[in-house]
């Protein structure tokens, strides 16, 4: 526990010096960059939560996003400024449409439920394609960063930087805690044994559709970070490639392993970056890497390192 | 003149729906008997379209075309399932959606490097150019009539295939139960093995079909892979005649949404907003139908496995 204390409190540490390093070696365009990683690896995390620890296959989290940025962008169009205001009311807005949406893809199963989810983000889609007040199929630049007070100004990118990591920091470190609470464990009892678990008393869609509403609130918070942070959203943020990716993410990373949705964003979007340097055809390396972790990898690329760690403890409360 | 509009348009949706059809029958029976979610089926779709629509432009032969797009496409898809799919079947829904996102990523990224990123012509047949007046003042492009025509025949056929023979016997066996029908001596593997060749075919048939009338491009598999899966769920898996019905009631909600939707908006609502929610409506009318169906019946209307 210790080592892993440390490693996470230098990792932490790093990534916070980063945008007073970045300058100096001339990467100032990767400051910006790597909050975007940061923000997508909280709603991976996010999906994880829902899609590894609780065994939901949903195929519409990138519809969240978009509900939380658009969220910001009718306030901000309404003349709201605060960080306080704007960024609780896309959580709260992606969370009440998350239950929403909960409420009926969760009476389905299996694939139904992947198609229920993909049908409502995809309908999400195109209510904010015409948003044409908003920009429609354009997307929408926002007038400022947000405000924040505090003597943080979050119009300076380290600033906003140092905001975001925080945010997803604390973030990850409740979902982390989440899932070792007794909710936690009562989600992973669903979704290894949902019969049983009903059969004990369980309220099994009750507690679904908490996880589920408490991962869209998350992922619509990540979608306000992402429309502040690039001062632009668009509906192509909440098309079905893009839910596809955040699952892609996910099942690289490790579906159910704490790191597993962080870990997913950031090798999928350093991959793409540096792919996309060198060739114009960098979808192609990265379907031939899907297919490998599909084949070979099941359980992720947080799982490749341990082979001696929980896996094998899971095999044997298994039996 | 507003009867004749809704008969054009009613015309159009049936078109549409029939070649959903061609795709979403693959994709029910694959998914039925082997339990394979395979995304990579729009793919197959853009390989037809881009197949017919090279050789047609350099042969000059329409049917050469098509038979060619169908016969490579097949060979792709043995292919396909020779490397990557037999390694999938027993394997989570999961594994297979992101083994087969992968394919789609290649896919996508070797049809961009043989025709290059910016969409291929595919010529109408000359002969089929022109319209034909069905009735009195409804001129319908001949065209579109040959795709009408060419979906009811395949469906059709593929109807006797699989409600009249021995072979299609054995594949809706393989479909609602396939331990029991294995134990009762079906070959379900190489059953399955034909099923996926057919489907490719039939995706290769709906691509070379639809290439003159939608813009053959990069994507478009992904395009028309969702309304396939929404047919293949409103229908139930496993079930071809729920996906003839549900791609014929997608295909007409489809044009519903998108041709009298407006119409019905215009005329109730100020220009403006009419404007804003027309659009919307076409877009939303096929989800809305399938979660509205999804409530009432979980697995679908005929799902193989009820």
């Amino acid at each position: 526990m210790k080592p892993r204390f440390l490693l996470l409190a230098a990792l932490l540490v790093a990534l916070a010096a980063f945008p007073l390093v970045a300058p100096m070696l001339g990467m100032e365009f990767y400051i910006g960059f790597v909050r975007r990683v940061l923000v997508v690896a909280l709603a991976a995390a996010s999906l994880n939560f829902i899609l590894g620890f609780g065994g939901m296959v949903a195929l519409g989290h990138a519809g969240f996003i978009g509900v939380g940025a658009y969220t910001v962008v009718a306030l901000s169009d309404a003349g709201v400024a605060s960080a306080w205001l704007l960024w609780p009311a896309a959580a709260l807005v992606a969370g009440l449409a998350a239950a929403l949406i909960g409420t009926v893809a969760l009476r389905t199963r299996g694939v139904y439920f992947i198609m229920t989810t993909l049908a409502f983000a995809q309908m999400l889609y195109f209510v904010a394609v015409s948003l044409r007040n908003y920009g429609g199929d354009d997307g929408y630049t926002l007038p400022a960063r947000p405000t924040l007070g505090l003597g943080i100004d979050l119009g300076n990118e380290t600033h906003f930087y140092w905001l975001v990591l925080a945010l997803v920091a604390l973030l990850l470190a409740w979902m982390q805690r989440a899932t070792r609470s007794r909710f936690g464990h009562a989600l992973m009892g669903i979704r290894d044994n949902e019969v049983r678990m009903r059969a004990l008393g369980y309220p099994v869609f009750r507690i679904q559709l908490v996880a589920f509403a408490i991962a869209g609130a998350i992922a619509g918070l990540a979608g306000a970070l992402l429309a502040g942070g690039n001062g632009f959203i668009s509906p192509g943020a909440m098309h079905w490639t893009q839910s596809a990716t955040l699952v892609v993410m996910v099942v690289i990373g490790g579906l159910g392993r704490s790191w597993g949705g962080p870990v997913g964003a950031v090798v999928w979007l350093l991959l793409e970056e540096v792919l996309k340097q060198y060739t114009d055809h960098w979808h192609l390396p990265l379907g031939l890497l899907l297919i490998a972790v599909a084949l070979w990898a099941p359980k992720g690329l947080a799982a490749l390192g341990r082979r001696h760690g929980p896996s094998r403890k899971k095999k044997t409360e298994a039996a | 003149m507003t009867s004749i509009l809704i008969l054009e348009q009613l015309l159009n949706g049936l078109g549409y729906g029939l070649m959903l059809f061609l795709l979403a029958a693959g994709l029910t029976l694959v998914f039925g008997i082997m339990d394979v979610l395979n995304l990579a089926h729009g793919s197959l779709f853009m390989a037809g379209a881009y197949v017919a629509a090279e050789a047609h432009t350099r042969s000059g032969s329409f049917v050469a075309a098509i038979v060619l797009a169908v016969v490579v496409t097949v060979i792709v898809a043995a292919l396909l399932e020779m490397l990557l799919m037999r390694q999938l079947y027993k394997r989570d829904h999961l594994a297979q959606v992101l083994a087969t996102f992968g394919v789609i990523l290649v896919a996508d990224d070797l049809v961009k490097m043989i025709w290059g990123p910016s969409p291929v012509m595919a010529p109408t047949p000359a002969a089929l150019s022109g319209p034909i007046e069905l009735v009195p003042g409804l001129p319908y492009p001949a065209y579109r009539l040959v795709i009408l025509g060419a979906g009811v025949l395949v469906a059709l056929a593929l109807y006797l295939l699989v409600n009249h023979t021995r072979v299609g016997m054995r594949v809706r066996a393989g479909a609602s139960d396939r331990p029991m029908a294995e134990l009762m001596g079906v070959r379900v593997g190489r059953i399955f093995n034909g099923v996926f060749l057919l489907g490719a075919a039939l995706a290769a048939l709906a691509g070379a079909l639809m290439g003159p009338i939608v813009a053959v491009q990069v994507g478009m598999g992904e395009q028309i892979l969702i309304p396939a899966l929404v047919v293949l769920v409103i229908g139930g898996i496993g079930s071809v005649r729920g996906a003839f019905i549900a791609a014929l009631l997608v295909g007409l909600v489809d044009t519903i949404g998108r041709a009298f939707m407006p119409m019905l908006l215009r005329a109730t609502l100020p220009p403006a907003t009419a404007a804003d929610l027309g659009p919307l409506f076409a877009e939303v009318a096929m989800y809305a139908l399938m979660v509205a169906v999804l409530i009432f019946r979980p697995s679908g209307l005929f799902s193989a496995r009820a």
